[in-house]
């Protein structure tokens, strides 16, 4: 399942999608992220189980401003939890 | 000396309401269940019998979450002889789901809302559009209500229930007409800004300034919207059987635009598809309680 | 040599005189919806004000949002329309020459620019959300029932913090609603209010780095409330010249005086 957390709005789209079939609870991305984005949760979309990385809910609205130092205007941008998930369960649209 | 009586109309409220679907006996039923859809502008209680909709209100969401929950559910078994206690389990959902008190669980209102489309429109529902009050939702989801991909944005008021309150307000038109209104036009305008309702509040103004009819501006407004919903959908993909929930889906300004512009029609609603939340919820509660007292 | 700057913005249409690198008149007034008009009107002001006419100015340059309106428009005949940053820059330059860092939020967009030598280096904006420029200001202290002006100096009571969970304008006056209705007092709310902007501009400017010195102009820098948590977030004090609403006006005046630049 893709999740995608963000927002749309005047200045432009800003999503990081979790491909939850890829995800496999590790943990990683949390503790790579050096702004406490992201963390794990129950699976919350199956009676089943299991856990999933998700975008925090009180930066899933501001996620622009969240990763806004991770993503400078010039020079390296090397988002540390892209780089940390190692099925590539995570993207960014911008 | 006499006082004109100035009736000040809030054109951004929408009226509330409660229904029983009669034609079922709770008193035979083996499970009786709930689910709580406590949203940012709207609650909903669905109440379902043997998992069939038995009974359902539609409020507006107070200061206080617990006590709304409260409210709705009530007021959905107003008449039917139930209590909260006598239901055998209720799941709640949406923005306020973790303060239903008399909830046993809460599910995230994505896999709520697949799960009550499913149910109100039918298994052949791929992708559902959910236009609520604060947020809107994009969901692709299998022939079970399975949630297979996501997207919401709750961050911006447009394209939302209260970005058209907004307007209601500003071209003095109840909220439940506005989308009527804006269907009474010869020809598309051009759209306002789609990205803010500030923006789009601001130039609606200036062309309500300008000369342009309240029809034209409220086409404008609309067209806006359905862009931006447009865009939202095409994160996630659009497969047939497209169909549109939540309080919004009522505004067929807004659905005809969105049909156009994907050139796909929505399926129609069989019951009120705001529900799809509350129901989905009171679905999930149905399979939970089976689950635990072994009964699957 | 006198030139002129006309900076027309969102909100108000900035004018400033300069001679031989003096200001001698200032004037700015609201913008309508008639951007040609309310830009010659604050123009003839100006002219009145320095008890010069039009004739007597070498060069007009135009910049913001409205800059292209007045560009070889009579009464105001601008020669050049530039853009907001480079007029921003130069403009920073005149007043603070050694900043390297200039923030600029107007009534409706927030800018972080990176300058050396009233030249643009790197940029940021922060385009079309209301919620990240001077229009969240005034749609709070609508909803707080307070007069703008007073807004900033509310928030510089507070002795608490509290989030601000909206990002965007019309969910945050809901927000405010029930904040008032949960009997927090005002002060607190208004400096929630300007946490929540001092946030979203210090995230921005982030993108292009925080170098000393740091300077704030556009008009949310009259704003006394909006100083102490920018300063906070972005772990720098900052400068805000006199007249920061004028700078964007100033800049464009400067480069008028200087074509070859």
């Amino acid at each position: 399942m893709q999740a995608h957390y963000g927002y749309k709005d005047g200045s432009g789209d800003y999503f990081i999608i979790v491909d939850t079939d890829k995800c496999n609870g590790c943990g990683k991305c949390v503790t790579a992220c050096p702004y406490q984005v992201l963390e794990l949760i129950p699976n919350e979309f199956d009676i089943e189980g299991g856990t999933m990385a998700v975008v925090k809910e009180e930066h899933r609205k501001k996620i622009k401003y969240s990763c806004a130092p991770c993503k400078p205007i010039t020079g390296e941008r090397r988002l540390p939890c892209v780089l940390a998930c190692e099925p590539q369960a995570i993207t960014h649209s911008w | 000396m006499a006082q004109a009586e100035i009736k000040t109309q809030e054109y951004w409220r929408w009226p509330e309401y409660r229904m029983t679907v009669l034609d079922r006996d709770w008193q035979k039923a083996n499970v009786i269940t709930a689910g709580v859809d406590i949203g940012s502008v709207g609650s909903k209680a669905a109440v379902l019998v043997d998992g069939e909709l038995y009974s359902y209100a539609v409020q507006r969401t107070g200061g206080v979450s617990e006590q709304t929950a409260i409210n709705v559910a009530s007021w959905a078994l107003e008449g039917t002889g139930l209590e909260i206690g006598k239901l055998h389990y209720v799941v709640g959902t949406g923005y306020g789901r973790v303060n239903v008190p008399f909830a046993k669980r809460s599910i995230t209102e994505i896999a709520c809302h697949a799960r009550g489309a499913n149910y109100i429109y039918g298994p052949t529902v791929r992708t559902v559009l959910d236009i609520g009050g604060q947020d809107c939702k994009a969901i692709r989801c299998d022939e079970k209500g399975k949630v297979l991909s996501f997207l919401m944005n709750d961050k911006c008021a447009a394209g939302t229930g209260r970005g058209l309150e907004v307007f209601a307000d500003l071209i003095s038109v109840p909220i439940q007409e506005v989308g009527k209104v804006s269907l009474s036009v010869d020809q598309e305008p051009p759209p306002v800004s789609n990205t803010c309702v500030i923006f789009a509040k601001a130039e609606s103004l200036a062309l309500l300034r300008q000369g342009w009819s309240k029809e034209k501006v409220a086409a404008a407004y609309h067209a806006a919207m359905a862009d931006r919903i447009v865009d939202l959908l095409t994160r996630v993909g659009i497969e047939k059987d497209f169909v549109i929930t939540g309080g919004v889906a009522k505004n067929m300004g807004v659905v005809q635009r969105l049909e156009r512009i994907l050139k796909i029609k929505a399926l129609e609603p069989k019951m009120d598809p705001i529900l799809a939340g509350a129901l989905g919820a009171g679905l999930f509660a149905k399979a939970l309680y089976e689950k635990e007292t072994g009964q699957r | 040599m006198i030139t002129a700057g006309v900076d027309v913005g969102a909100k108000f249409a900035k004018v400033v005189i300069l001679r031989d690198g003096q200001v001698i008149a200032r004037a700015k007034a609201l913008v309508g919806l008639d951007l040609l008009k309310s830009a010659s009107d604050v123009f003839e002001t100006a002219l009145k004000d320095a008890g010069i006419s039009r004739s007597d100015i070498q060069r007009v340059v135009a910049t913001g949002m409205g800059g292209n309106a007045i560009l070889q428009k009579p009464p105001i005949n601008a020669d050049q329309v530039v853009s907001v940053v480079v007029a921003g820059a130069a403009g920073v330059y005149h007043a603070v020459p050694t900043a390297k860092t200039v923030i600029d939020v107007g009534a409706e967009e927030g800018r972080g620019i990176k300058v050396e030598g009233g030249k643009v280096r790197d940029f940021v904006i922060n385009e079309r959300c209301a919620a990240g420029a001077g229009t969240f200001i005034e749609a709070m202290a609508r909803a707080l029932e307070v007069k703008v002006e007073d807004l900033g100096p509310l928030s510089l009571k507070s002795m608490n913090t509290i989030p601000m969970n909206a990002q965007c304008c019309v969910f945050a006056e809901s927000e405010v609603v029930s904040l008032i209705h949960s009997k927090i007092s005002k002060e607190d709310i208004s400096r929630a209010i300007h946490d929540a902007i001092a946030g979203r501009i210090s995230s921005m400017v982030l993108r292009i780095g925080v170098e000393k010195d740091v300077v704030l102009i556009g008009g949310c820098a009259l704003n006394p409330g909006f100083i102490p948590p920018l300063e906070k977030e972005l772990h720098t004090s900052i400068i805000v010249p006199e007249f920061p609403e004028y700078i964007g006006a100033l800049g464009a005046a400067v480069i008028a005086a200087n074509p070859l630049r």
